[in-house]
């Protein structure tokens, strides 16, 4: 199994660096894209576009940096995960810019606010800025156990990023935003960066005292307050406060992240039963004292009823939603001749899939979330492939995160599970989802380059000599 | 911690499988119920898309069209000559309040989405004809006849129905007041008054009274109940006398069974009783058959269920009752309720020599390139008396034409049969009356029109409220207008 040859901590000594292959794929994935301009274009006007030159070199750019950087500085890392992220931005800023020519969308924002702004320039601002985090981080962080000296700072960074949106108005009915002038972010986004980093190096520290140190009790093990205490009460802090600022998205992100680090950690599955009884738990006293999870629930159970009794905004983008995947069948009706836009205004962030639903069909959503699905699975890979446990935790703790995003976005889009509002990495206008998901991508790109490094040759001994197998 | 790692692995890959099973299950398993939803604006948004096809009347006159609009979502707008007049065929087509009759049964063919026109559509696809056009609908209506029934009834509230008796094509469909589909087909503001004002008018004028309203048929219910006593044999000749006492008591009651004036019907003929219209003789028979066999009979005429034109028209009742009920509802009366189009239903079976056909409005659809791609059969539904009594019964009906109370639809040189009806109505008969008539045509070759006719409300004088003489002028236009067509 290639798995136990990636674990060991002796690699064949040339083993190939494979930056041929990502260079490949990178090619491939700008060329999806481009393509995908040309389709919109043709379809709403008859034309190729205007943009599609500016576009496809704003994307060629930043792919080829990115690309270089990771040759240059992060030579033996994972190949699919760069191209991957590249094709999923790619994508979005095609959903975006197509979204920015729908008429409805426009006489909506003009009656609403006066003026309508597209937003698929901003998102190329947005993935610039990204890709120069990425870049950062790649030459800046020589090694990822270096993160590990920032564990407490890394709380206090987390907290701050989380009680910050109290202070500013609620958008939608979620105070996740911080506005400074003309710009304004998801705090929440980066916390979730960091508060992995911090779980990984107080975990790192503790595993052995959390798995080995516990009493027993009813068959399940229980680790001593003070080993467990200190990340209880910070999981418990940001829970909080999500469930004040209503994002309710990034507690359940957070929570599963949580539950994902400890039980990799101690390796005790009686965490994973916790956990489950703890969500349970939160979940029901959580929807019974807040009307905003109650109308949500509500509009997940039966996503048509607000047609006939009350009219809640809720219901009706979800039933839009929900119509749109509906209307694509099975090959979706091609780019740009969709009726998404009929969701209203969070068609591009929050519901950006139903557009993928809808005009790329069945075939392009299965694509899509199976590009997701990869994602994960090579951060896990690396997790896996790492050699330290810092750099395990941190790995399956960032793969972790972004599965249970794509999962709680996805579905509640689709209607799976109530929708809590958060956006789809990468796809979604939004500057702060994007810039923080790149930098994700970076970090896991430096561990991935760690873990299947070549190690060093070990010295030649003179026992080898002599336990030599001559072959004849 | 590589164990651990695994499960976790495994975990995210049964988040991503839920996805996919989700999207396969909205996408795949229910695209088709998604993509026809009502709440679903893109089936709205098609519908007006691209031309829509037309309803065509008299076998080639278009009336309806569509006109190019301004709006962001819907490229065209309905629209329809003679509106009113027309509206209790084609129903409407409004871009903001969904569309109804006609014009949302038959939106497959009028938008060209239906299935039957996949090949056309691959053909076109082909030949490279970019514009996708609706096909046509065309019914069997015939202009003449329906301006007569609509002109007719005037600014009186009522209902006309009137079909071809040999093949069950509906040839007038009128309800008044109507109302103009065009005032509200589009998305504006004054689409959307046009339309409240309309719902909350207290005229109905919305209600398609030839299909959906039912009356208690009152008299004209006789030509039902003289057709029973034919079949089960309780009476043969229809001018032997009948065993009917003067005045008639109720079964199990104190109370009489009045006739409106002092006309002889103490054991008059069968003949005689349709003529006067008296209500002992037709009470007494409905008793002496009892309430299964009068039912039975109904239900042979099309009482007691929906009838489908394709478009449904109400089901008229004969109800299960007890015996003084039952003499009552022989007589139209008690909880006998019947729509328009029933009623002519009875008069065309009793026309077509006891062969009741399944009534139908739409005779053929088109594809975009006019090619027939349906066509209806006709159908018989049932056979409610035989040839003898049907010939009987006509004999009687021509006699209440001739010399009796339905001597207002009289037409020269053609043989009418008929029958008038007052139909009380309200607590203790406080209201007014309806006015109802059925009557037949029949020429060399047969009966080529039967129409019900009921007029609700009237400005006359209560007094002045009969069959005879409200509903049979315009029965009798109807008729002659049909009649007229074929020479």
């Amino acid at each position: 199994m290639s798995v136990v040859t990636n674990t060991t901590t002796i690699g064949a000594i040339d083993a190939p660096s494979r930056r041929n292959t990502e260079l490949m794929m990178m090619v491939f994935a700008i060329g999806i894209s481009v393509f995908a301009y040309a389709n919109v274009g043709l379809a709403i006007d008859g034309k190729l576009p205007s943009g599609m030159f500016g576009y496809g070199l704003g994307l060629v750019l930043l792919g080829g940096v990115a690309h270089l950087v990771v040759r240059k500085f992060a030579p033996y890392a994972d190949p699919l995960l760069l191209p991957l992220a590249t094709l999923l931005n790619g994508l979005g800023l095609v959903l975006i810019w197509r979204l920015d020519q729908s008429q409805r969308l426009i006489n909506r924002a003009e009656s609403a606010w006066g003026k309508f702004t597209p937003d698929a320039p901003k998102q190329l601002m947005y993935s610039a800025v990204g890709v120069a985090l990425l870049v950062a981080v790649l030459i800046v962080l020589k090694d990822h156990r270096i993160l590990q000296r920032y564990t407490y700072i890394s709380m206090v960074a987390a907290l701050v990023l989380l009680i910050l949106p109290m202070f500013f108005p609620a958008v939608n009915g979620a105070k996740i935003w911080v506005s400074l002038g003309p710009f304004s972010i998801q705090p929440g986004e980066f916390a979730k960066i960091i508060i992995a980093i911090f779980f990984s190096g107080y975990l790192m520290v503790k595993r052995d005292a959390l798995a080995l140190a516990s009493r027993r009790f009813m068959g399940l093990y229980l680790p001593r307050g003070r080993d467990l205490g200190p990340i209880l009460v910070i999981w418990a802090l940001s829970i909080l406060i999500l469930v004040f600022e209503t994002d309710l998205g990034t507690s359940l992100l957070f929570f599963g992240l949580f539950v994902i680090m400890l039980y990799v950690a101690t390796e005790r599955t009686s965490w994973i039963v916790f956990g489950l009884l703890m969500s349970a738990a939160g979940a029901v006293g959580v929807a019974t004292f807040e009307p905003h999870v109650q109308s949500r629930v509500t509009a997940w159970q039966d996503p048509f009823a607000c047609y006939s009794t009350d009219v809640s905004g809720a219901c009706e983008q979800i039933s839009n939603a929900i119509m749109s995947f509906g209307s694509g069948g099975t090959l979706g009706t091609g780019w740009g001749q969709g009726h998404s836009d009929l969701i209203g205004f969070a068609a591009n962030a929050d519901f950006i899939l139903s557009t993928v639903g809808e005009e790329l069909g069945l075939a392009g959503m299965m694509a899509v979330l199976l590009v997701y699905g990869l994602i994960v699975e090579r951060g896990v890979r690396t997790a896996l492939a790492a050699r330290d446990p810092f750099g395990k935790l941190l790995a399956i703790g960032l793969s972790g995160a972004f599965a249970i995003q794509v999962f709680v976005v996805a579905g509640g889009v689709m209607g799976l599970i109530p929708l809590t509002g958060m956006t789809m990495p990468f796809l979604a206008a939004g500057g702060s989802s994007v810039i923080a998901n790149w930098a994700l991508i970076g970090i896991l790109i430096r561990i991935s380059d760690t873990a299947r490094r070549p190690a060093p040759a070990p010295a030649p001994s003179s026992d080898a000599e002599m336990t030599q197998v001559v072959r004849p | 911690m590589n164990k651990p790692l695994r499960r976790i692995s495994v975990f995210c890959g049964i988040l991503i499988l839920a996805l996919l099973v989700r999207t396969n299950y909205l996408q795949y398993v229910r695209a088709d119920e998604l993509n026809t939803r009502d709440e679903n604006r893109r089936v709205r948004i098609e519908r007006y898309a691209h031309e829509r096809g037309d309803i065509i009347v008299d076998g080639g006159k278009a009336v309806t069209g569509s006109k190019e609009t301004k709006d962001s979502d819907f490229k065209f707008k309905r629209v329809w000559q003679d509106g009113p007049m027309w509206a209790p065929v084609t129903g409407y087509s409004s871009q903001a309040f969904d569309a109804s009759q006609l014009e949302k049964l038959e939106d497959g063919i009028l938008t060209g989405n239906d299935d039957q026109l996949f090949f056309d559509r691959t053909l076109s696809m082909f030949t490279g004809s970019k514009d996708k056009q609706g096909g046509n609908v065309v019914t069997t209506l015939n202009a003449a006849a329906q301006k007569a029934a609509f002109t007719g009834l005037g600014d009186k509230k009522g209902a006309v129905a009137a079909l071809d008796p040999q093949t069950g094509a509906i040839l007038a469909l009128a309800s008044t007041p109507s109302y103009d589909p065009s005032t509200f087909a589009g998305n504006s503001n004054k689409d959307s008054k046009a339309w409240q004002a309309l719902q909350k008018d207290k005229d109905k004028p919305m209600l398609n009274r030839a299909l959906r309203e039912t009356y208690p048929p009152g008299s004209t219910f006789k030509v039902v109940t003289a057709a029973a006593a034919l079949e089960n044999g309780l009476y043969t000749d229809i001018d032997a006398k009948t065993d009917s006492p003067l005045p008639y008591r109720l079964p199990l009651t104190t109370g009489n069974l009045e006739n409106e004036g002092n006309i002889p019907c103490e054991n008059a003929s069968l003949r005689e009783a349709l003529r006067m219209s008296c209500n002992t003789v037709f009470g007494k028979i409905s008793d002496d058959l009892g309430n299964q066999k009068m039912i039975d009979e109904a239900a042979k005429f099309g009482f007691n269920k929906d009838v489908f034109t394709p478009v449904r028209a109400t089901a008229s009742i004969y109800p299960k009752d007890n015996r003084p009920q039952n003499a009552m509802a022989g007589i139209g009366q008690a909880s006998n309720r019947a729509t328009p189009l029933q009623m002519a239903m009875v008069a065309s079976a009793v026309a077509n020599d006891g062969k009741l056909m399944q009534p139908y409005m739409v005779a053929e659809r088109q594809a975009p390139s006019l090619d027939v791609i349906y066509t209806h059969e006709k159908e018989q539904l049932s056979q409610p008396l035989s040839g003898e009594n049907a010939q009987k019964l006509q004999e009687m009906m021509k006699t209440v034409v001739e010399t009796g109370t339905g001597q207002n639809a009289k037409i020269p040189g053609v043989t009418v049969g008929g029958k008038t009806g007052t139909a009380q109505h309200g607590l203790n008969n406080s209201e007014k009356p309806y006015a109802w008539f059925i009557s037949y045509a029949k020429t060399d070759s047969g009966s080529p029109v039967a129409v019900a006719v009921v007029v609700e409300d009237s400005k006359a004088n209560r007094d002045d409220v009969s069959g005879g003489g409200l509903a049979a002028p315009i029965a009798k236009a109807v008729m002659k207008a049909v009649i007229d067509g074929k020479k």
